[in-house]
């Protein structure tokens, strides 16, 4: 099984981190994984995007004209990204900020709103998480016993007492996918 | 030994490998879209574990002169860059090259030319395989198509290197560097002593000895009849590297009806647009020029000669298509697929530009 996936919003969202974890999660299933940044100015004029590919086989191309999954976390990667879903494959967005929603019907359309629990968490900081537990409901392309094996292995041991929290935000990311 | 598998940064992955394969000194300027080599040098403090040196020179011209010292002492020394500093770099480059020692130089290309944009490209083919610095040189250009290849092409690259006693490029890209893949470390490969250095450097100036003369590293020759010796000798090893060195890939070329060459990142994006094209039932194979130079032209000639037509797909105007024309002499149809100033094709713009050019029904 291959997932390609673009995740895209604001720099700050932890866009970028998100899909650090995703791909380190892949690894710790000893899957193939490629994580390939926008590195260049639109990384620096606001929004980034990241893409990740979790694959049992080996990679071919880093860049992707249609994939599996794609997160949009603001409008303008709506707007650039929701055309490029595969047919029946999955479209996850936070209509925080959102003006129009997206309008496509051959795919799967998730409206997860990560901001509003961010917020009711007090943790601004665990928005990506919240999305990335919502990924993981729709489409469990790692377990979640891999996600935090991946954090810990990733992160520095100054930073492991926030991975109880990173769990929790997880937790609430799946729930919040009926 | 437990195999050490990490996830990293091409560029991250370079500057592991360094150390790694036992580097004694890397000196550098930072560029995009490279500076993660110098910066993980700068958080791993080698110079704390192995004893190698890791220094920020002034400019790229520092750096490659810098390099130029310590290769003449039999270093194991490297820098890295990205084409607007490997333009400062030619120079030495071509004075390295003249006085035959072994250096490994990585580019990391961008969009050019002048200061260009810092999004990733392949023009600097013309450069790295025919000069850039004056004079008739080469050195062996090695062009890394995954995060594995960028630390592995690191040792492979010094092996050649000091096996020839020539300069060794790693011709990557800005995808190449940037991209984060799952990356098998090598084990820790000491840094040569003093003794070993001699051993396997007899040429190397690092103080005289009782029992040999001095040893002068110079590529200045004002007699010219003593300069064309020099130069048949630079010859007769370019002509050894070409004849043992060739490396390349292939995919899909067992049952193809055409061709696609093409080098780096690029590479692997047009595999995607072969797998694309064969659910549609057209056979398209790859060759994958992993030493740029020396260039795989019987390779290329070879599976050129068995298809319909060949599309190049590179990262500029048109470079590599020289080689590959001169290697298929005229005998099949050979076009050209290029994006510009650093902008990346995805993989059905690949297969676009190859119904178009190539493709017939």
């Amino acid at each position: 099984m291959k997932k390609e996936i673009i995740i895209a919003g604001f720099g700050g969202q932890g866009v970028l981190s998100m899909g650090k974890i995703l791909a380190y999660s892949g690894l710790m299933e000893d899957k193939e994984v490629t994580w390939m940044p926008a590195y260049g100015p639109e990384q620096r004029g606001g929004t980034a995007n990241v893409t990740v590919i979790i694959s049992e086989e080996k990679i071919s191309s880093p860049i992707l004209n249609a994939y599996d999954v794609v997160i949009a976390l603001n409008q303008q990667s709506l707007d650039k990204f929701e055309c490029k879903v595969k047919p029946g494959g999955i479209l996850i967005y936070d209509n925080y900020g959102i003006h129009h929603a997206p309008t496509r019907t051959d795919i799967n359309v998730y409206n997860v709103a990560a901001m509003d629990a961010s917020l009711e968490m007090q943790n601004s900081k665990s928005y990506n998480m919240i999305i990335l537990g919502a990924l993981l409901k729709v489409c469990p392309v790692v377990t979640l016993e891999s996600v935090l094996l991946g954090l810990k292995k990733s992160l520095p041991e100054r930073h492991h007492h926030l991975i109880p929290m990173n769990e929790q935000a997880i937790l609430k990311g799946m729930e919040l996918i009926k | 030994m437990e195999k050490e598998i990490r996830l990293m940064k091409g560029n991250e992955a370079l500057a592991m490998a360094a150390i790694r394969y036992g580097a004694d000194a890397y000196f550098g300027y930072p560029i995009t879209p490279q500076s993660e080599v110098l910066e993980t040098l700068m958080a791993e403090q080698p110079w704390e574990t192995t004893g190698m040196v890791v220094l920020q020179a002034e400019s790229e011209v520092s750096s490659i002169n810098m390099v130029y010292g310590a290769a003449a002492a039999g270093k194991v020394v490297l820098t890295s860059s990205s084409s607007p500093g490997i333009s400062l770099m030619c120079e030495g480059l071509s004075y390295i090259a003249a006085s035959e020692l072994p250096a490994l130089v990585i580019n990391v290309m961008r969009g050019g030319p002048g200061l260009g944009t810092i999004q990733p490209s392949q023009a600097d083919y013309f450069q790295a395989t025919k000069g850039g610095g004056h004079g008739d040189y080469h050195f062996i250009v090695l062009a890394p198509s995954s995060v594995q290849e960028m630390c592995d092409f690191v040792g492979l690259g010094w092996d050649l290197a000091f096996k020839y006693r020539t300069p060794a490029m790693i011709l990557a890209d800005g995808v190449v560097g940037q991209m984060m893949e799952k990356v098998v470390l090598p084990p820790q490969r000491p840094r040569h002593t003093d003794e070993e250095v001699r051993q396997r450097c007899p040429w190397a100036a690092m103080g005289r000895t009782p029992d040999r003369g001095r040893n002068v590293v110079t590529s200045l020759e004002l007699d010219s009849a003593k300069m064309e010796v020099n130069n048949e000798r630079f010859q007769a090893t370019y002509r050894q590297i070409e004849a043992n060195e060739v490396r390349f890939e292939t995919y899909g070329t067992e049952d193809c009806d055409y061709l696609i060459v093409a080098f780096g990142s690029i590479a692997r994006i047009s595999q995607k647009a072969v797998e694309l094209a064969r659910k549609e039932g057209i056979k398209i194979g790859i060759i994958r020029p992993i030493t740029l130079w020396p260039f795989p032209h019987d390779e290329v000639k070879r599976l050129a000669s068995k298809s319909k037509g060949v599309l190049v797909v590179e990262l500029n105007a048109g470079q590599m298509i020289e080689d590959v024309r001169l290697a298929v002499n005229g005998t099949v149809k050979v076009e050209h697929y290029g994006r510009l100033g650093g902008i990346v094709p995805t993989p059905d713009e690949i297969l676009d530009a190859f119904k178009e050019k190539i493709y017939q029904k």
